[in-house]
């Protein structure tokens, strides 16, 4: 009895969590352009998917940003979590903190503070005001990650690389990094998911000279669902499986554990 | 050996050495000299400047003033990587994403030596420290005494000068740490290279080195044989580190004939070996005694002190006992099972007498501590 009360609330609470997305991937097949009602399957969405270049382009535009972002992120967090976790400096504990702020502040605080610095500074409004904003909100989440991998082993093992004869830029290629590499991916894929799926700043920051894609699905939705949503929101789940599954296998084929 | 010491070259020598972090001044100024083929060991408490000692001549810190010197040469301002030493860290500090193989050869590649003399150089030292089978595993597969083996082959294979040892045997049991103690001074006699060891276990410093430094707050208190720090402590610090030790106060009666001292003990009154010391009447003075050297007499010996037994604890080849004195002083004492009375034990409780070996007391002046 009490098992069946288990797996029974287990499977509650799985199906409340996946229900939705399999409704959205069955319907992705769905035939008949009623969205409450099943009329057989077909491909007919994904080809009109295919044809409509408007959104096509928001996707490549997304996927540009999202990368473009990831990566700066990535390179800024790395180098700012290597400062405060290796060197003491003044300030440190405030910069610590200010890293916080940014990550707990709502979206649409951010969102209205930076659309109010790019007018008063003169950005113009696209790809550009774009990527420093999403750069801005996923600074923070990968300085967290790679600092807690930093924490996670001895700096000793920095120093005897240098002990044993290593330059500190043969140290930091041969040792710092490859110890860090589960991080700094993790990191990416971090921001990469954040940017690709963020609407409110983007709203705010975004110019007409540059559309992508959350935004554009936006739009569209408000008009009534187009049922090519669906097959496009059934395309960007596979990708985002496909790249969970090849990092967890990255990762666990080469994951230098620490002792 | 004490004799041709001075004959002996110096490979390591410190003087005026100087370090604080921030307001809290570490080493106030350290003179040391390390001899070329010695094995050395700093002993002191956590916080007594050890491990700085070590950095510094690592080159991870570097000193606020005062020199090192290498052979003669002075090495303050190289880069670690520059430096003909290696490190036994404390943590091992292996590479955890390397093989066994790659962290031992690490050295080697950083210098860019040929890969056939990398395969050779490397597997001599995993067959020194048997760990031939185990070339392809990484770190997290080995055990600790393992891991310590390979902490120790990968700062050996650069034939270093001097090998520098951060309490490398802290984290090993009892039982693993006593064999890693026994192949540490073998690999030291067989390479000849000079070790300077460092560690807050006084067993294990008393029983691995030719010389004990001793350290309290940056500073020497002693430095000499295990045999000497042991048996003639320089002052109440050291033979209150390296070893348990009783300490009974004296007060001068009378100097007599042939470097002999009249002194009262505990109210009693007892002759003492001044040696080449000449002491006026009514200077204090502490004896100390190793627990080993006590003697436990009947009560009504009149010659010894009275007192009684409050704890006995068996230690299979010997029986401790804490006999508190009359005067309320406690004092451990240490014997040995022999085979003339192989079951003597006390009760708790049980009126003694306690005595020593004449002449086997240190006396040392009163330093108010």
């Amino acid at each position: 009895m009490l098992n069946w009360l288990k797996y029974g609330y287990l499977s509650l609470v799985y199906l409340l969590l996946y229900l939705p997305i399999g409704v959205l991937l069955l319907y992705s097949f769905n035939a008949s352009k009623n969205p409450y009602r099943w009329g057989g399957f077909s491909w007919h969405w994904y080809e009109r998917l295919w044809q409509n270049t408007a959104l096509i382009d928001a996707a490549a535009n997304t996927l540009l940003l999202a990368i473009s972002a990831a990566t700066l992120s990535t390179l800024i967090g790395t180098l700012t979590a290597i400062a405060l976790q290796r060197y003491r400096f003044r300030g440190k504990r405030f910069l610590n903190g200010m890293l916080f702020v940014v990550m707990m502040s709502p979206d649409i605080v951010l969102a209205i503070s930076l659309l109010a610095l790019f007018i008063l500074v003169g950005v113009q409004l696209g790809f550009l005001s774009l990527l420093l904003a999403h750069v801005t909100f996923c600074l923070p989440f990968v300085v967290i990650t790679v600092y807690a991998r930093l924490s996670g082993f001895t700096p000793q093992i920095l120093e005897a690389a240098r002990d044993l004869g290593a330059s500190e830029f043969r140290m930091v290629r041969t040792v710092l990094l490859p110890v860090i590499s589960p991080a700094l991916l993790a990191g990416w894929l971090l921001g990469f998911t954040l940017s690709l799926d963020d609407v409110v700043v983007s709203m705010f920051v975004t110019g007409p000279t540059f559309e992508i894609l959350p935004l554009r699905i936006y739009s569209m939705v408000r008009l009534g669902i187009k049922p090519e949503v669906n097959a496009l929101a059934s395309v960007l789940l596979l990708l985002s499986l496909a790249a969970l599954v090849g990092s967890q296998y990255l990762l666990t084929r080469n994951a230098p554990h620490t002792p | 050996m004490t004799a041709s010491r001075t004959e002996r070259r110096k490979i390591v020598s410190l003087s005026g050495v100087r370090k604080a972090f921030g307001n809290r001044v570490v080493l106030p100024g350290l003179d040391l000299d390390i001899y070329r083929g010695e094995f050395v060991t700093l002993l002191g408490p956590s916080g007594c400047g050890k491990t700085t000692i070590l950095r510094l001549i690592g080159g991870f810190e570097s000193p606020d003033a005062g020199s090192i010197l290498l052979d003669g040469e002075d090495i303050a301002a190289l880069d670690p990587s520059q430096r003909p030493v290696n490190t036994v860290f404390q943590s091992y500090a292996l590479f955890p994403h390397m093989s066994v193989f790659d962290n031992v050869a690490y050295g080697l590649r950083a210098e860019r030596r040929p890969e056939e003399e990398i395969e050779r150089r490397v597997g001599d030292m995993l067959r020194m420290v048997q760990l031939e089978e185990l070339a392809r595993r990484k770190p997290d597969q080995l055990s600790g005494g393992q891991q310590q083996r390979v902490a120790i082959a990968r700062a050996l294979v650069k034939g270093p000068r001097l090998l520098l040892l951060d309490e490398p045997l802290s984290a090993l049991d009892y039982k693993l740490r006593k064999q890693m103690q026994n192949e540490l001074k073998r690999m030291q006699r067989e390479l000849g290279i000079t070790f300077l060891f460092i560690t807050h276990d006084q067993e294990e410093a008393l029983s691995m080195s030719d010389r004990v430094v001793v350290l309290r707050d940056g500073v020497i208190e002693q430095s000499g044989t295990p045999r000497d720090v042991y048996e003639s402590p320089a002052n109440l610090f050291v033979a209150r580190f390296v070893g348990e030790i009783n300490v009974l106060d004296v007060r001068v009666i009378a100097q007599l004939e042939g470097g002999r001292l009249l002194a009262e003990i505990e109210g009693k009154q007892r002759e003492f070996d001044a040696g080449q010391h000449r002491f006026a009447p009514g200077t204090r003075l502490h004896a100390l005694l190793r627990p080993e050297d006590m003697r436990l007499l009947p009560a009504d010996d009149g010659s010894a002190l009275p007192g009684e037994v409050v704890e006995r604890n068996y230690k299979g080849m010997m029986l401790e006992t804490l006999i508190r004195l009359d005067s309320g002083r406690q004092l451990q004492a240490c014997e040995f099972f022999d085979e003339s009375d192989p079951d003597f034990d006390y009760l708790l409780g049980e009126r003694v007498g306690v005595s020593w070996v004449p002449g086997w007391e240190v006396l040392l002046a009163d330093e108010g501590a």
